[in-house]
């Protein structure tokens, strides 16, 4: 198998094309993952504890958008982003901005959505000591998050393993360009059709190797947090 | 740092309460005063931790009024309350107090001083830094008596707060009880073990299947109860609707 052990080389040896891309992949999704959690998070939380009309709908809304499909949200934010959409001007269509945009509308319901079950259901726990104890409508909120912390880090790498493993949307809003915004999975893509099977497994590697890194932190952090503080 | 608008007298003026078909109390008139500690005692499902809630206005009452210092605003001034199963936030022991010193208003300077001598006053120095959740089942509650005395309370409510302690664990929750009743914090507690009632009660207060049935000193209570469901009960005979 020696494209096995070609692809094996360009990992170890530290090849700064095959690295060049795993950065800007790194890079793109941790901004997405880092956008995602600004609106997700209080998104999620408000959505826990106000009630309100319509409540349920959007509730479904956003568990149903957990499963969006990439090559959609690629196309919407490619409709947007080309000269004749309406956010045409600022020129982001073909830029790693434009990926980091397309992962974020991805993933931010994902994080919203465990958010929203993660806070509901620590807020009931919580309920009759924070009224007990006087606490505002705005710090139940912040308690709330901050209590389950832990939680919502889970939730933020579930997001960032779907930014970091989806091809369609960071195609399409990206393009692909050599050098700058090839990422691992459209580099993926497009070497094994090339035939350059050696350099696409790499990333496979790589790819796979980070995403197991991933849910090990999710894990050990839970086993930690389990052991700290209860 | 004694909040303006007092918390007593706290007083139930007819007050039911009804939940789908269930009424769970009917006709509660009751005012509690400062004083020596009164003490919820009644069977399972007598409407004592129903009770306590409306005290601390948790929930509303379906029909009549709860007032506190004459005020039927429910938002807890000087009042703090200890459950049965308190819930610890995910965060150390002293941390837990100074949530509550924040939100009680209390100036953070103050904190450091006011979590020691919280801590002091449960004995709990050591375990500062521990996460609260990690605590022993009678430190947890020690901590979250600690807790609610952060409030400065007039009046301290308590839902079977020894229920589910050792008899070591439940003397020291008590002696911490006594303590703050001492130094002028008025106790309402739920409690049905008869020899607990007998050690801490000033007034003992029995309820039966959603009523106020009897409301005596507690020395009456016990040696010339008036009714014979009273004298039931503290024969421990099973007492059900009157």
């Amino acid at each position: 198998m020696h494209e096995g052990s070609g692809a094996w080389q360009l990992v170890v040896s530290g090849d700064p094309a095959l690295y060049a891309i795993v950065r800007l992949s790194l890079a793109v999704s941790l901004s997405a993952v880092a956008l995602a959690a600004l609106v997700g998070l209080p998104l999620g939380g408000a959505l826990a504890l106000a009630r309100f009309p319509g409540r349920g709908v959007l509730i479904v809304i956003i568990n149903a958008f957990m499963g969006l499909p990439p090559v959609v949200v690629g196309l919407a934010v490619y409709l947007l982003l080309s000269r004749s959409g309406p956010l045409g001007d600022y020129g982001l269509l073909f830029t790693p901005t434009a990926m980091v945009i397309a992962q974020a509308i991805l993933i931010t319901p994902i994080i919203a959505a465990l958010t929203r079950q993660t806070v509901e259901d620590l807020w009931l726990e919580y309920r009759d000591e924070m009224n007990a104890m006087g606490v505002t409508p705005f710090a139940r909120l912040a308690t709330l998050l901050y209590d389950a912390r832990i939680a919502l880090v889970t939730a933020m790498l579930a997001g960032f393993g779907r930014a970091a493993a989806e091809v369609g949307a960071v195609m399409i809003v990206g393009g692909n360009i050599d050098g700058f915004t090839r990422t691992m999975t459209t580099a993926i893509a497009l070497e094994t059709s090339k035939g350059d099977l050696p350099l696409a497994m790499g990333l496979g590697l790589v790819l796979l190797a980070i995403v197991l890194a991933v849910n090990a932190s999710a894990w050990g952090l839970r086993v930690f947090a389990e052991r700290r503080i209860g | 740092m004694r909040a303006p608008a007092p918390d007593l007298p706290l007083m139930f003026e007819n007050v039911s309460l009804r939940a789908g078909d269930t009424l769970l109390l009917r006709d509660i008139d009751l005012i509690i005063r400062p004083g020596a500690p009164t003490l919820l005692v009644g069977p399972n499902g007598a409407g004592k931790s129903t009770l306590l809630r409306l005290a601390m206005g948790l929930v509303a009452p379906t029909l009549g009024a709860v007032t506190w210092g004459g005020s039927p605003d429910p938002a807890p001034r000087r009042r703090a309350m200890l459950f049965q199963r308190p819930v610890m936030l995910r965060r150390s022991a002293g941390a837990n107090l100074i949530y509550a010193l924040k939100h009680a208003g209390v100036a953070r300077d103050v904190w450091p001083a006011r979590v020691r001598d919280l801590l002091e006053r449960v004995g709990l120095e050591h375990v500062a830094q521990r996460p609260a959740r990690k605590l022993l089942g009678g430190e947890q509650q020690r901590l979250a008596l600690a807790r609610a005395l952060a409030r400065d309370p007039e009046i301290l409510l308590l839902d079977e707060p020894t229920a589910n302690l050792d008899p070591a664990a439940t003397r020291a929750v008590e002696e911490i009880v006594l303590n703050a009743a001492a130094s002028g914090v008025k106790i309402l507690m739920a409690s049905h073990d008869l020899g607990q009632v007998r050690r801490l009660a000033g007034e003992v207060c029995f309820l039966v299947a959603g009523r106020l049935h009897e409301k005596a000193a507690a020395e009456v209570f016990f040696q010339h109860p008036q009714s014979p469901l009273t004298q039931a009960f503290l024969r421990g005979d099973l007492v059900m609707e009157t």
